[in-house]
Order: structure tokens, then C-alpha cells, then sequence
């Protein structure tokens, strides 16, 4: 990450009659396109760039050089659980013999299925649940293809009536739009002031109608939700199913397992707890687990092991709730989480989870001299500030005070990436941090410094705060041009 | 400790006394005994980094990689070397979704530029910044016809589609309670354009999604096909394959409303399934109900050029319930792949790849036809780099025996007996073909 703005882009660096590729001569010069009938060939020219290859590698290089990763730098963001990506897991996922094409017979793929048997396995006892599919693509998917479980469930009872989902008022916003996609009509459970499930407004809710329940333990704010048992006897009672949503599962490792907390569905993000590369925003992976009697309801196709052919195979179950993705998921972020699995094995992946809320809890008695803290006592793998304290930021209702935004952008002129700002929705100046257990205690130090140092400034110096960033590649950008002139392509520029 | 943990024992006590706890335990003194394991996970042990490397790479040895002599949905493209280099750089790779524009203007530039590619390929205004895969984008298409139409429910889905993407519709359609109904193919391998018009005439149809080259490989002709839809107020979505984007007519040029699909064959390695990219691409009339993540240009604070997300009141950390789909993110570190596989290709490459595609698939269907053991299903139905043909035996059994050559032939035609589709791309030489079609005829021998 350098701090010189580079901000061309490619279609500038053209020039006509450049090319960046080589291919073989035409072996095939006997058949040519221009056979097909003109009505269905494109008629109108592209505007694809023509550059060399050196020009589109300096230029990529360029652009990276502009954006901020976990391996640049310390990357607090909430909820996303930014740890270190192993580079060996990037070796291994780039495998040769990993690049095969998907509808291969599965005799020539037992090594690729076996290993999906394995991750599936791993998750499962990781869990406490039976089983789990690793076809879903990212997080939000794999809600979805849970809600689809759950739907199919009520479903093959003849429970048609179940037709709303539960989701607490600190939900992540996926889960609503999850359930809505599957088709559930949405009722929201409010949160008590301690920031954990109100049982009282719960209750009321429960009924015939109910397919199930959706939740992250620990919640959102980072606060393990204890009445957990409660919650899952009174959903099981009316006849609703528990969904963990597994977003928050990395502070769990091999302390308390979603299943024994008496889940019955869940997800897992690959790409958080299991180390795999956010990706600028994908490619993730939503693998989902049920409790034994609800395998038959997981997606198509499901990978099995065959004992009399004594080989893995990929099968289709009739009971299934159908397909969710094309092939076998995103695969090669499966190998990743795998070498990871095997890397860290039963001594370090319950290290894992101790560390992180180890982390999370000592930002959080560092800062709270000040950052607002709404809610005491421990904290998971995250938690949230409510802002500055008043001595340091101004009173919250005062238009003036410097928020959570104007801290966030002064952390990026120290060098490092914002935690997650305004989410939860329970506090008006949220700031959700998550350290996880891969960063050390010498960084945590410095970053506690630094936010120290910016509530120092916001208190001397208000405007150096509403001003910042000032030493990235650009300043702060009007969101609100982007909207009102909106630009999508070079073309409309 | 750990490689991957960087706490030493002392500062570990350091940390529990400002916290004020005694152990790393105490820290879930919260949560009830009765919910905790109390035991080691029962998994592998902890392995060295060569360890690792022999597990998985013997896993990957027991894979077979055959000549790739088939498609449906994936297709064996040349990666130029440049595309997964750049991909390696971990200022990318490791970078989340771009919400602090101010140190992710690489992330942003890319998808913008992606977003500029598919826009311009598909011949429309507007591209998202991805989907899961070609699958998925297609179901977010159908779900965009229903939210778009308001009071309207039905949705036409062509029978000619890839297996896998009509059964992802199927289930999403199944779950949201969108009243999907497949058009049925003609004899001829393409839609039943007379069942879909009597189906479009009832005005209750919200969309209709169609896909090119089917999956018998044929390119379909969508002349009228918009004009139709139009006039009674439904939707029109194509799925086509995205490298043939550079020479089919374009969703845009057929009037289409939306553009669908899967980009897996810009540059995107098969992978065994994933991950791969999905596409969709619309009008600036719809962009409202588009899902998934947007990447606009606007101007700095210094009055610069630069990019941010946007039109974020469409997206569920907003609208929660209310929002266009449940996306959080999508395929973001593919949409590199493609703009950096696109940059390197331009239009002459993406050209000259479908031309020496469409020669090895033609040169490969007369081998096959000269073998006498095939025979036309679909007679002079026009094809780019897949076709269909009925095989004078076991399909499975064929495909298992060139398997233990060492090649992928075809997969089996689902729904049509003794039938195989195969492709070939740009990476298919003479010879293989050759090689592969005199091993195919020994069964006579």
C-alpha cells in the first residue's frame, strides 16, 4: 500500500493495434465463424482495451499498490473475522490436479471428493451436528439453502403453516433478506438492554406459525447469549427449528459447539473462521450442517460414499430440497480451508477461538477510558463502542460531535483499516471491533495507542477528524455524487 | 505455540490481568458448563507444512486430468499466465469488500472496470459486480422479473437450458413461490417459440429467461423474441456463455432487459466447479432492482476522480427483508480474472479464441460423424463450440472407457437417450482430437 494515487484505468492506457496475448496458429482454418448466420453473430465492436502485457501487469500492480489488506496491515473490521490467510493453502488450492472439469466421471475425482468428504466430516464434529453440505457459495447463501432445509422439513411433515422466521433486532442484515428470499414472512425479536434476546418479547411470538428461529451466538455485540437453551426449548416446543448463523463461530472453537447448544441447522463462513481470502468480497464458502434426521433435506448433489463400489460418488437424494449451486460449490476454497484444518488440527483450532476473545477482550479494557462501552462484562471474539466518550468526542446528540465515521477515517491515516462502523443498529455510533487471534499483542499495543491519540485529537482538535483521511491516496469521497450522477461504466464517464 | 499465533506465554498473562481474568478459560465463564465440550475435538492432529503439502497433493494425484472434450456450463479456456500472477497479489486477495473507499481504490478500480467489460460485452448499460456463478445469477434474474412486475408471479424458463441452472431456478422459484414454468424444447433442440407466445399472451407473465448456446450447444434465434415480450409487458432475460459474448449477438442487440450468466470461460479455471463468476448485466431502467454489490465513480474532497459503492439502499445491511436479494458480497476477487484476462485478450483475442473454438468443435463433430457411430440429432442447427450427437451405444459406458484413456468425452445428455454433448475450445489441438477419435472408433475394431 503506498499512498500516491495511481486511479487510471485500463481502457485509458489503450492504444490500437496493441495486443497482451498469443495464441496458436489457426489449426482449423477449414472452419470459420463467419459461417454462422449474420443474425446471430454480434454486429456491434466492443470497446475491450488493446494494451501490451508489461502495460497490464504495471497497471494491476499499480492499482494493488492503492489497497489495504490483512497482509499490509492490522484490519479490526467487525463481524468479518479478518485473520492471517495462510499462504501454503493458496499453494495447495492451485493444485494441478485440482483443475478439473466438474462434470469429470467421479472415478477420476476420488481425491477431490474424498477431500470434500473430509472437510465435511471435520465441520460436522467441529459443530456437533450430523452432517454438512459444502455446495453453497458464500454466507448469505448458505442462509438461504437453511432456510431451505428448515422449509423443507415443515414441508414433508405437511406443516404447511409455518410460514415466519425469527430474527433478533441485532441480526446481520442477511439474515432477513435470507429468510425473505426463501420465502418466510420476517418477525423480529427485540434485544434487552443488555443486548441479548428479551425472552418476554419473545414468547409472545412463538406458535403454530413458527418455522424457526435465527441466531449468531455470540450475538453481534460479541455477548454469548447464556438463556441459549431456553430459547432453543422453547422454539423446539412450538415446533420451529434453531438456525446458527455461523458468522460469529470463531471465538466457539472447541469451547461449545452450535449442536450441543441445541441448533439444528447452521452455516459456516469458510472465509472467517477457516482462514480462506476474503477476496476484495468473494469468492467465499457457506458450507451448512444439520442435526442428524435432517441430512435428506441438503442440497443436490451430495457426496457419498459408495461401500460396495468402495469409491466416493456424487449423488442426488429425491428428498432433497433441490440445487443451490452449479457443481460442488466453490471447491477450491474448500482445499484452502482444508489445508488450514489440517495446519492448526485438534491441538490449535480450540487456540484459535480462545485467542481471538483473548484479543477482543483486552482492546476492549484498553479503550474504554475512551470509547463509549454500552454494554460491560465479557466479551467474545468482538464487541462495540457506542463512540467516543462524551469528554472526547462531545454529546452524541450535539450535530457537532466528531462520530464514529471521523474516527474511522482518522484510523486509516495511521495505517489501518476501520473496524466496522454504524452496525449493530442498537447504538447510534456503533464501532464493532474484531481483533481475531492472529495478531499479536505489540499490535494490538499500537492500535490501542492510536485510537487513544485520535480521541486526544478529537477533543483538541475537532475538524482534523471531520477533515480526514489525509495521508491516503485520495480524501474522503461524496457518496452522495456517486448516487445522484451515477456513473457505472467508462463508458458513462 | 503456533506458527499462526503469534501470543507468547507472557503475554498472554499480560493480557488476562488487564482484563482481570486468570485463564484463557474465565474468559467463557459466562457461558454454562453444561453447553461446553469438556473434551479434545475428535479430528486430525495438527500437521507440519510438509505434511499438508503430501495429504493434499496426494490428493490431488488421485485426481485424473483428462482431455477436456466437454462444456456444460464450464469450459476449458486458456488462463494466459499474467491473469493468476496479477490474481496473486495479496493487496487484493486479502482486502475485504471495499467499504473504506479510501484504501481500496484497487478493489473498486477492478470491478469497475469489470462492471465496463460485461456492460459493454452483454450490449448493456449496467453490470453488477458479480454473482456466485452463472447458476445463481440466473435465479437473481427470475427473482428481478417477479420484484420488478410487481403483481405479476409467472416467470417462462426455456427447456433448452443447462440441467443445472434450470434446477437452481426450480428451487429458488420453489422457496419464493415464484410460479415457474419450463417451455418446452422443439424436435429441433430449440424453444418452443408457439408454447412460449401462447404462454406470453396471457399477460401474467412478469419474465421470460432463455439461454445461448443451449445445452445442446445450439445458438438459438431470439429474432421477435423481445417485441413479444415487450408487448405484453414481461421481461426478457438471456443467459448466454460469456466468452461467446465477443462474437454472438449480444442480450443487448436482442433487447433483452437483463443479461445472465456465468464468466468462467474469461479466463476463470475449471477448478472442479469453483469458484467460478456470475454475471448479470441491465438497463439503467432497472438498475433499482438489481441485486448485488455496484461500484460507481464520483470525486474526492481534492475534486479527484475515484470509485465507491453504491446504490447501497438496494443491498440487505440496509433494507434488511426489503432488499433486491440476499447478497451480501459476490465473486469480487473474479471479477479480477476477468478484466485482467479481458485487458490481455482485447476483442482480436476474445475473436480469434471463439474462431479456433468454433474450428475445433467443427472439426471434432465431422471426426465423430465420419466414425459411423454417431449420428445427428440436431441436423444443421447451428453451433459455436458445443454440440449434441446420439452415440450407437452406452453414453456412461463410453465416457468411462475414454476416461481410462485419459479423456473427458462429452457428458451424458440428460433427458435424451444415448445422447452426448461435447465441446472443444482454443486448447484442442489437431492431434488430440485425432488421437481422441481413433480411440473413440476401437470399439468397432
Amino acid at each position: 500500500m503506498n499512498n500516491v494515487y495511481y486511479g487510471k484505468l485500463v481502457f485509458e492506457l489503450s492504444k490500437p493495434g496493441r495486443k497482451g496475448y498469443s495464441l496458436p496458429t489457426n489449426a482449423f482454418p477449414e472452419y470459420a465463424l463467419a459461417e454462422l448466420p449474420t443474425a446471430l453473430r454480434r454486429e456491434r465492436p466492443t470497446l475491450l482495451p488493446e494494451v501490451d502485457e508489461l502495460t497490464a501487469v504495471r497497471h494491476y500492480t499499480n492499482m494493488s499498490n492503492n489497497n489495504f489488506g490483512v497482509d499490509t496491515g492490522f484490519y479490526p473490521l467487525g463481524s468479518c473475522t479478518m485473520k492471517y490467510n495462510p499462504k501454503v493453502n493458496e499453494e495447495m488450492a492451485a493444485l494441478p490436479g485440482f483443475n478439473i472439469h466438474p462434470a469429470t466421471p467421479d472415478c477420476t475425482a476420488q481425491g477431490a471428493l474424498r477431500l470434500y468428504d473430509e472437510v465435511q466430516k471435520t465441520l460436522a464434529e467441529i459443530s456437533g451436528l450430523q452432517r454438512f453440505t459444502l455446495n453453497p457459495y458464500a454466507g448469505a447463501h448458505g442462509e438461504l439453502t437453511g432456510l431451505m432445509v428448515i422449509a423443507t422439513y415443515h414441508r414433508q411433515r405437511g406443516d404447511v403453516a409455518r410460514t415466519k422466521i425469527i430474527v433478533p433486532d441485532s441480526a446481520h442484515g442477511t439474515n432477513p433478506a435470507s429468510a425473505a428470499v426463501a420465502g418466510f414472512q420476517i418477525v423480529q425479536v427485540k434485544s434487552t438492554p443488555g443486548g441479548t434476546v428479551d425472552m418476554e418479547d419473545l414468547k409472545p411470538l412463538l406458535g403454530p406459525d413458527v418455522a424457526g428461529m435465527m441466531m449468531t451466538n455470540p450475538n453481534t455485540l460479541g455477548i454469548f447469549e447464556t438463556q441459549i437453551p431456553d430459547i432453543a426449548r422453547l422454539v423446539h416446543e412450538c415446533g420451529g427449528l434453531m438456525y446458527y448463523d455461523g458468522a460469529n463461530l470463531n471465538p466457539m472453537l472447541g469451547v461449545c459447539r452450535p449442536g450441543d447448544m441445541g441448533f439444528d441447522v447452521m452455516h459456516i463462513n469458510l472465509h472467517k473462521t477457516f482462514s480462506t481470502p476474503h477476496g476484495g468480497g468473494g469468492p467465499g464458502s457457506g458450507p451448512v450442517g444439520v442435526r442428524a434426521g435432517l441430512e435428506h433435506c441438503l442440497p443436490n448433489p451430495q457426496v457419498v460414499y459408495n461401500e460396495e463400489k468402495g469409491r466416493f460418488e456424487q449423488h442426488c437424494e429425491a428428498e432433497s430440497l433441490g440445487s443451490v449451486s452449479g457443481f460442488l460449490g466453490n471447491f477450491g476454497i474448500i482445499v484452502r480451508a482444508y489445508a488450514y484444518l489440517l495446519s492448526l488440527g485438534r491441538e490449535n483450532v480450540p487456540m484459535a477461538g480462545r485467542l481471538s476473545v483473548l484479543n477482543a477482550n483486552y482492546i476492549k479494557e484498553c479503550l474504554r477510558s475512551h470509547y463509549k462501552l454500552p454494554i460491560d462484562g465479557l466479551c467474545k471474539h468482538e464487541f462495540v463502542f457506542d463512540g467516543l466518550r462524551e469528554e472526547y468526542g462531545g454529546d452524541h446528540h450535539d450535530p457537532a460531535h466528531v462520530t464514529t465515521l471521523d474516527v474511522a477515517k482518522r484510523l486509516l491515516d495511521y495505517g489501518y483499516h476501520a473496524p466496522t462502523i454504524y452496525f449493530p443498529l442498537l447504538f447510534h455510533e456503533a464501532l464493532m471491533i474484531e481483533p481475531t487471534e492472529t495478531e499479536s499483542k505489540q499490535t494490538l499495543d499500537a492500535f490501542i495507542e492510536v485510537m487513544k491519540r485520535i480521541a486526544e485529537e478529537a477533543k483538541a482538535d475537532p475538524q482534523l477528524l471531520k477533515t480526514a483521511p489525509h495521508n491516503t491516496p485520495i480524501r474522503r469521497l461524496d457518496d452522495v455524487k456517486a448516487v445522484k450522477e451515477p456513473k457505472f461504466t467508462y463508458k458513462a464517464l | 505455540m503456533f506458527k499462526y499465533f503469534p501470543h507468547t506465554p507472557d503475554d498472554i498473562q499480560a493480557m488476562l490481568d488487564v482484563i482481570g481474568v486468570s485463564s484463557l478459560d474465565d474468559l467463557y465463564g459466562e457461558v454454562p458448563e453444561e453447553l461446553k465440550l469438556h473434551r479434545e475435538l475428535q479430528i486430525p492432529s495438527e500437521k507440519s507444512e510438509m505434511e499438508v503439502r503430501r495429504i493434499i497433493e496426494g490428493l490431488a494425484a488421485e485426481n485424473q486430468r483428462l482431455v477436456c472434450f466437454a462444456g456444460g456450463g464450464c469450459y476449458d479456456h486458456y488462463t494466459p499466465s499474467v491473469v493468476p500472477y496479477i490474481a496473486a497479489r495479496s493487496e487484493f486477495s486479502t482486502s475485504y469488500t471495499p467499504y473504506q473507499a479510501e484504501i481500496s481504490q484497487g478493489t473498486l478500480q477492478y470491478i469497475f472496470e469489470y462492471q465496463t467489460m460485461m456492460a459493454d460485452l452483454t450490449g448493456m448499460d449496467i453490470s453488477n459486480a458479480s454473482m456466485y456463478d452463472g447458476t445463481t445469477a440466473t435465479a437473481e434474474a427470475m427473482l428481478m422479473c417477479v420484484a420488478a412486475a410487481k403483481k405479476r408471479n409467472r416467470v417462462l424458463i426455456s427447456g433448452t437450458f443447462q440441467p443445472n441452472v434450470l434446477r437452481v431456478v426450480e428451487t429458488y422459484a420453489k422457496f419464493h413461490g415464484v410460479d415457474l414454468v419450463v417451455v418446452p424444447a422443439t424436435s429441433e433442440g430449440v424453444t418452443d417459440r408457439a408454447a412460449l407466445q401462447t404462454l406470453v399472451e396471457a399477460d401474467n407473465v412478469a419474465g421470460v429467461i432463455v439461454a445461448q448456446p443451449n445445452r445442446y450447444g445450439i445458438i438459438e434465434d431470439f429474432t421477435g423474441l423481445a417485441a413479444l415480450c415487450h408487448a405484453h409487458k414481461a421481461l426478457l432475460a438471456i443467459n448466454t456463455v460469456a466468452s461467446a459474448l465477443g462474437v454472438l449477438k449480444t442480450p443487448g442487440e436482442w433487447g433483452a432487459d437483463i443479461a445472465c450468466g456465468d464468466a468462467q470461460s474469461l479466463g476463470v479455471p475449471m477448478g472442479y466447479g469453483g469458484p467460478y463468476i456470475g454475471y448479470l448485466c441491465t438497463t439503467e431502467a432497472l438498475v433499482r432492482k438489481m441485486p448485488g454489490r455496484l461500484v460507481g465513480a464520483t470525486t474526492d474532497a481534492d475534486g479527484r476522480r475515484a470509485f465507491v459503492l453504491t446504490m447501497q439502499a438496494r443491498e440487505q445491511h440496509i433494507r434488511r427483508e426489503k432488499a433486491t436479494s440476499n447478497i451480501c458480497t459476490a465473486q469480487g476477487f473474479m471479477c479480477l480474472y476477468v478484466a485482467a484476462y479481458l485487458s490481455l485478450m482485447g476483442e482480436s483475442g476474445l475473436r480469434e479464441v471463439n474462431e479456433q473454438s468454433y474450428g475445433a468443435a467443427h472439426y471434432l463433430h465431422a471426426r465423430l460423424l465420419q466414425t459411423g457411430m454417431f449420428a445427428e440429432v440436431f441436423p444443421g442447427q447451428p453451433f459455436l463450440n458445443e454440440f449434441t450427437l446420439r452415440y450407437d451405444g452406452l453414453p456412461c459406458e463410453l465416457r468411462a472407457r475414454m476416461a481410462k484413456a485419459g479423456y473427458l468425452a462429452g457428458i451424458c445428455t440428460e433427458g435424451m437417450d444415448n445422447c452426448l454433448t461435447f465441446a472443444a475450445t482454443e486448447t484442442r489441438t489437431r492431434e488430440e482430437i485425432d488421437a481422441f477419435v481413433s480411440l473413440v472408433s476401437l470399439k468397432s475394431c
